[in-house]
Order: structure tokens, then sequence, then C-alpha cells
């Protein structure tokens, strides 16, 4: 290199130009550092973790591990993060459902249903998720009969402001047993599918697809013969029935949790909505006339050649929806259902370890975020279109 | 060649028609259609029996004005005025010069005003004057604009000036008699929504443009440091970016610069939208074909000409529905900032129902609340797809 014009030479000033960037980063972090040390230092307060092995000495209204009061900080902030999770894995299976019912709903001949899906996408996506939420909540669900008065739907269901209480199923003393039927008509289904996969592979001609109700029967049967063996079925229905003051029995949602998966399910759905609607018309109509001419009947060609080639497109942007539901739940704090972000608020309110707080509630949601997507990623990659 | 006229079937057009086609074509149809029906019947009708008999709508009356500016000071409510008739004018003047692309957002602007003057007119307030007004600014700059020799110029400063000049005005300041300063912990309602929503995506541009062009970077260091912003911002919710504004940013200032809340909100809006506008001005960069690059380069542009002269104003044109999309996601996430305390359009519903007097009129408030959100959104959507078809983006 030629000494007198190295200031010239492109690779050189590459290197320049980061060094420059990496320094003045470096600046910029030192000089928050500095201000850093000199408020906690003003404050009389020190950056650890040594507060979460404390006590937390809070209540939590509802949690999936066990909890009390007098447990660390460390296990509130957890009890957090798992009512994170539930929420939003309950409310990514839900609002799929709710998001391609409305979606195709959008498409439908009938106008009816199609305005009053539009009125539902168009409603729902306008307004703030956050205003939603209180609506749901002090609107609707606390302003819901009183116990005795409940509303009841089918299933039985019964709505009351005290939450929402569900019919459910509760394992009787044969349950235990029962699982290893259950597991050996699930593991059938396996090899089934392998039988049937080898058989194919020898045979030059596709099989019957009289075969595949193979994967339906002999799974019954193995449960049946089960059944045959066992005095009393496995799970009974667990009906909620009122007494006294309360109901009894039956799966209770808390009002909180009940406003927040219906807020957050009805909000996503909209957008995913939107989503489907976009991802099948996406799918050039030559493709239906193509499949048509080739013999296959209109519900063949939407769920053989339509609906394949609409999923490719409506993945990527359903997992940012799944990533904004997740991300959306911490508005929980809104109407007290407690999830990491709202405990993680009264643990900072109670020990001020601000920069503490918030960087493990970062990196949980962070690392929500990047599982999703991972997960999603990897799906994306199994169904998209392999070229040769 | 004479056509012969057949006349349609009978029962292929006209009313009976339609509605055997669009509800009752098939069995599925048919149940379809019930179906609606019912679900309309039991929804609509205790929902229309409510609004009509047992909702308070006096509640939001008596609360409108605090709804609109928050806790804002009265006597100083001309200066918000103020504003509204230069934005009115403003409107008026880009129509005037640009016609077709401003045309929209101007429409709606005085059927806006029109129908304000009517339902302060209807209700007997006393606001109808201030519209009529503010409409007849709209119309005379639009006639100003139409003859204004380099207009364009001109309405592009101003649009410039007009978000200083809205913050000095609100604010106000020391200097001038006539503006006292107001506190921003009064500024609220509607106003505070707007501002936010207004800093927070102009506030963001110039970062995410930066960002996005440091993301597609040759460089490394500055790749992944963009790569990392982005993700670590998109990865998190709002709500714990604008906490970390309101608890955290103190910590990481000098000891003597204390911001206000509303300003470390703001901080925090940009630091938030600008991770998402780098990925919309990325999908901008990303459809510019090679050869606009080649033929920079061929006419002797070197690399930073070529980005700020041929590529950047080309991916910025193709972005701008995306950016219209961010610009109305983030007027509804500003909602967030009731979280943290400060007095936007959710939290002064939540305080009107702390009012003794208005207690237990949730629905009646989150609804107008919804409104205002609602009416806003749509409005801005019809101007923006108005603008976006004048300018012809996405299709040449």
């Amino acid at each position: 290199m030629n000494i007198k014009t190295f200031w010239r030479d492109i690779r050189f000033l590459k290197i320049l130009a980061q060094l420059i960037f990496i320094i003045a980063l470096a600046l910029v972090a030192l000089y928050f550092y500095r201000n850093v040390t000199a408020n906690l230092a003003r404050q009389g307060l020190a950056v650890g973790y040594g507060f979460m092995k404390n006590p937390a000495s809070f209540g939590i209204g509802e949690s999936y591990i066990p909890y009390e009061p007098s447990d660390t900080y460390a296990r509130a902030l957890l009890v957090g993060l798992v009512n994170t999770l539930v929420i939003s894995t309950l409310g990514i299976v839900l609002t799929t459902i709710v998001g391609v019912f409305a979606g195709v709903a959008r498409l439908s001949s009938n106008w009816l249903i199609n305005r009053f899906a539009a009125a539902y996408v168009g409603v729902i996506r306008n307004t703030p998720l956050l205003l939603q939420l209180m609506f749901w909540y002090f609107g609707v669900v606390i302003q819901l009969p009183s116990v005795r008065q409940a509303i009841q739907l089918p299933g039985p269901i019964y709505l009351t402001q005290r939450g929402v209480y569900l019919t459910w199923a509760e394992a009787t003393a044969t349950f235990p047993a029962w699982r290893v039927y259950l597991i050996i008509a699930f593991i059938s289904i396996f090899v089934i599918w392998f039988v049937l996969r080898s058989a194919q592979k020898r045979s030059s001609l596709p099989l019957s697809p009289w075969w595949n109700l193979a994967y339906l029967l002999i799974p019954v049967l193995i449960i049946w013969l089960g059944a045959a063996l066992q005095p009393e079925p496995p799970l009974r229905p667990f009906i909620p029935e009122l007494s006294g003051l309360n109901f009894r029995g039956g799966l209770r949602l808390t009002p909180e949790f009940a406003a927040l998966l219906f807020g957050l399910v009805t909000y996503t759905g909209a957008f995913i909505a939107e989503i489907v609607r976009a991802g099948i018309q996406a799918v050039s109509r030559g493709q239906v006339e193509a499949a048509r001419s080739l013999g296959l009947s209109n519900g063949q060609a939407l769920r053989l050649v339509v609906f394949p080639q609409a999923l490719r497109i409506m993945i990527p942007p359903v997992t940012s929806q799944y990533l904004n539901l997740a991300k959306n739940s911490s508005l929980a704090i809104a109407i007290g259902y407690p999830d990491l972000f709202s405990v993680a608020g009264v643990v900072f309110n109670q020990t001020g370890a601000a920069i503490e707080i918030i960087t493990i509630m970062m990196l949980s949601y962070l690392s929500i975020s990047l599982f999703t997507s991972l997960l999603m990623n990897i799906y994306n990659r199994r169904i998209q279109l392999v070229e040769r | 060649m004479a056509a012969v006229e057949v006349k349609p079937p009978v029962l292929a057009i006209g009313p009976l028609a339609w509605v055997r086609k669009h509800l009752f074509s098939t069995w599925y149809n048919i149940a379809l259609t019930l179906l609606a029906v019912w679900l309309l019947s039991i929804l609509l009708g205790p929902a229309v029996q409510w609004a009509t008999t047992e909702a308070r709508w006096g509640v939001i009356e008596a609360n409108l004005t605090l709804f609109m500016i928050g806790q804002y000071p009265r006597d100083q409510i001309g200066r918000v005025w103020l504003t509204i008739f230069i934005l009115a004018g403003l409107i008026g003047l880009s129509w005037g010069v640009w016609k077709n692309a401003a045309r929209g957002f101007a429409l709606i602007a005085l059927s806006a005003g029109m129908a304000f003057i009517l339902i302060a007119l209807f209700f007997g307030w006393d606001v109808w004057d201030e519209w009529l007004l503010a409409e007849a600014i709209l119309l005379s700059f639009y006639f100003i604009g139409r003859y204004l020799p380099r207009g364009a110029l001109i309405a592009t400063l101003a649009w410039l000036l007009y978000f200083p000049l809205v913050f000095l005005l609100i604010a106000g300041t020391r200097y001038i008699a006539t503006l006292p300063p107001v506190d921003s912990s009064l500024w609220g309602g509607l106003l505070l929504t707007l501002l936010l929503t207004v800093v927070g995506n102009f506030g963001a541009l110039p970062l995410g443009i930066l960002l996005a062009l440091g993301r597609r970077s040759k460089l490394p260091v500055i790749r992944y440091f963009s790569i990392g912003y982005i993700e670590l911002i998109r990865g998190v919710p709002l709500i714990t970016i604008l906490y970390t504004a309101s608890v955290l940013l103190t910590l990481f200032l000098p000891i003597n610069i204390r911001p206000e809340l509303v300003i470390r909100a703001m901080i925090g809006f940009i630091i938030f939208e600008a991770a998402y506008q780098a990925e919309n001005v990325r999908g901008g960069l990303q459809a510019i074909d090679r050869g606009q690059y080649e033929a920079a380069h061929a006419l002797g542009l070197n690399g930073t000409q070529t980005t700020v002269f041929i590529i950047l104003p080309q991916a910025l044109r193709a972005v701008i529905p995306a950016l219209f999309n961010s610009f109305i996601s983030l007027f509804k996430d500003t909602s967030l900032v009731a979280i943290i305390g400060l007095f936007d359009i959710v939290r002064v519903a939540r305080s009107i129902l702390a009012q003794p007097e208005w207690l237990g009129t949730h629905r009646e408030v989150f609804l107008f609340a919804f409104v205002i959100y609602w009416t806003f959104n749509l409005a801005f959507t019809y101007g923006s797809s108005r603008m976006e078809e004048a300018l012809g983006v996405g299709k040449r």
C-alpha cells in the first residue's frame, strides 16, 4: 500500500468509519454510565440482584404455580411470567380460530355475514386496544349480573360479575389407568402412519383413501377396549352449580382474565381476518380454474390448491400478529390481571430497583418474542415452496 | 348490426332478486342469514334500548372540553383555536397548491368542520362561529394557494414551520407576554394524543431512515448495531419502553436535566417508532432496482450522493402507504401513556368516571372515546388513500 494515499483507500476508510462509530458509541455509553452512577450515588441505591431473594409480601390475584406473599420477589416475577405465558398461549390459539372465521366471512357471498365481518374488522382495527380492554372490563364484565342472576349460556356456561364459570372435565379414580390407554392409542396413530407410508412406497398406485379410516378406528378400538376393562369412565363432567352465594365446581375464569382474553382475542382476530382475506384473494383465479379443469371439485380445489398457497402468504404476517398478541398482553395492567409487567411494576415500587427490573422484563419479553418467531419460522420453512 | 333488445328475466334484477342472490342462494346461505339475523337481534335490540333510554349521555356534553384539551387553562383556549386556524389555512393552501394530492384531506377537513358547526348549533354550544371561521380560512387559503407563485416551496416551508409553531403556541414561553407558559402536565385529551402522534412519527422518521440505511450497510459494525436495535425494540412491548422512558431516562441524564413526563414519553415514542419505520423504509429500499444504483454510479455520483438524491426519494415515495399505516397505529398506541400517567383521551375518560355525579357511566364514556379514535382513523385513511391515488404510489 502506498503510504501517501492510504487515507484514500476504501478498505482503510471502511475500517476507520467503523472504528469511529464504535468509539462514539463507547463515549455515549460512558456518558450514560457516569450519569447512572452519579444518580444512583445521590439516591443511595446500589445495582444488584440481591433483593430478588427478599420476601415479596404482596398478594397476587391469580397464579398457576403455588405462591404465597412470603415467597421471594423472584417467585413473584415468575408468577407474572407464567400468567403472561398462559394468556398469550390461549390467546394465540383462540385468535387464530376467530381470525380465520372472520376472514372467510369477509369473503362470503352472503351479504349480511360479509357486512357483519366487515363491521367487526373496521371497528376493532381502528380503535386502541387499551380502550377496548377497559370497555370489556369496566363496561361489560364488571357490570354482568350477580351470581344469583347469572346469564346462562349453553354448556352450561355462567356469566357473572364474579367471573365466568365453564363446565369442565374432572378426573376420576380410574384416570391414571386410562392414561396408559390414551398413550397407546396415541402411539398407534404413528404406527398406522408408518405402516401406510411404507405400503404406499411399495405400491405404484395410490392407496385407497378408505385406509385413512384406520387412523380413527384403531385408536377408538383401543380406548373402547380400555373402557370395557375399567369400572368407571376416566373423566366426568365438572358442572358449576349454584350453592349459597357462589358457584361450586366447574372452571372459573376471573373477570380480569376473561376480559383480557376476550379483548386480546377479538383485537388480534380482526387483524388476522384481514391477513386471511388478503391471503386467499392473493391466490390467482387461474389456479382455481386450472384445478377445476383437472377435475377437482370446488372443495378439493379450495383444500388442495388455494389454501396451501394462501397459507404461504399468510404465515409471516400472522407470526407478527402472534408476537403482537403476546406483547399486547402487557396491557393487562390497566384491568388488574397480574401479568409480568404489572407484577414487575409492583416489585419496582417496593424496591426501587429500576434497572434490574426493567432488564428482567425486557429480556423475558424478548425471549418470548424470539421463541415464538423461531417456532413460526420452522413452520414457515416446512410449508414454503420448494423450488427446483 | 342492430342489437335485439331482450328484457332481463324478472327475477334477475330488482330488490327481490338481490335478496335472493345475496342472502338466500343456497341452503347454507339461508342458515347463515338466519344466524346473522338472530345474532343481530339479540345484540342490537338491548343495545339500542340501552342507548335510547338508560344511557346518561349528559356525561359527554358536560365533559366535552375535557375530552378535547384536558386540563389546559380555559382562559388560554384561544391558543388551541389558533393552532386549528393555522392548520385550516395550511390545509387550504396545500389543496390550492397540490390540487388532487391534498384534496382528500381538504374535503375531510371541510366536512368535519361543517359537521362540528351543525352539531354545535344543534346543541346550542357557542363554538360554531370558531369552526365557521376555520372553514372560511381554509377556503380563502385554497384560492390564495391556486394563484401563489412558487406555491409548493412556500407550502412545504409553512408545514415545516407549523410543528415548532404549534409547540410554541401550546407550551408558551416566558419571553412573550401574550403566551404565558402552560405547564405540560396540563396538556391533555385529544390535543395531547395528536401532539404525541405527530412528534412520535415525524421525530422517528430521520432515525428510522438512518437505521434502515444502517441495516443495509456493508460495514458489519453498523449493520449489526442497526439489526440489534431494531430487533430489540420490536421484540418488547411498547409499554415497557414508555415505562423505561418515564422511570429510567432520568437516571441516564445528568442530575440537572430532568425533562417533563410529556417529553420523556415523546422520547419513548421516538425510540419505539424508529425501529418500525426503519423496517418500513427498508422495504422501500429493497424495492429499488439495481439499475438505479448503476445509473447513478455511471453518472459519477458517489455513494452518499446516490443515496440522498437517487435512492431515498424513490424509496420514501414507495413506502408512503406504510408510513401512513404506522401513523394510524401510533395514533392508537398513544393511548398507552394513560398507564404512565399522562392525561390523554383514555386517562381523561378514567378521570371523568371518578367524578361523583357521573359514577357508572363507563359505557357512555368509553363509547365516546371509541368514536373519537374511529372517526379520526377513518378520516385519515380516506385522506391518505386519496393522496396515494393522486401520487400514483404503488402503481406506475
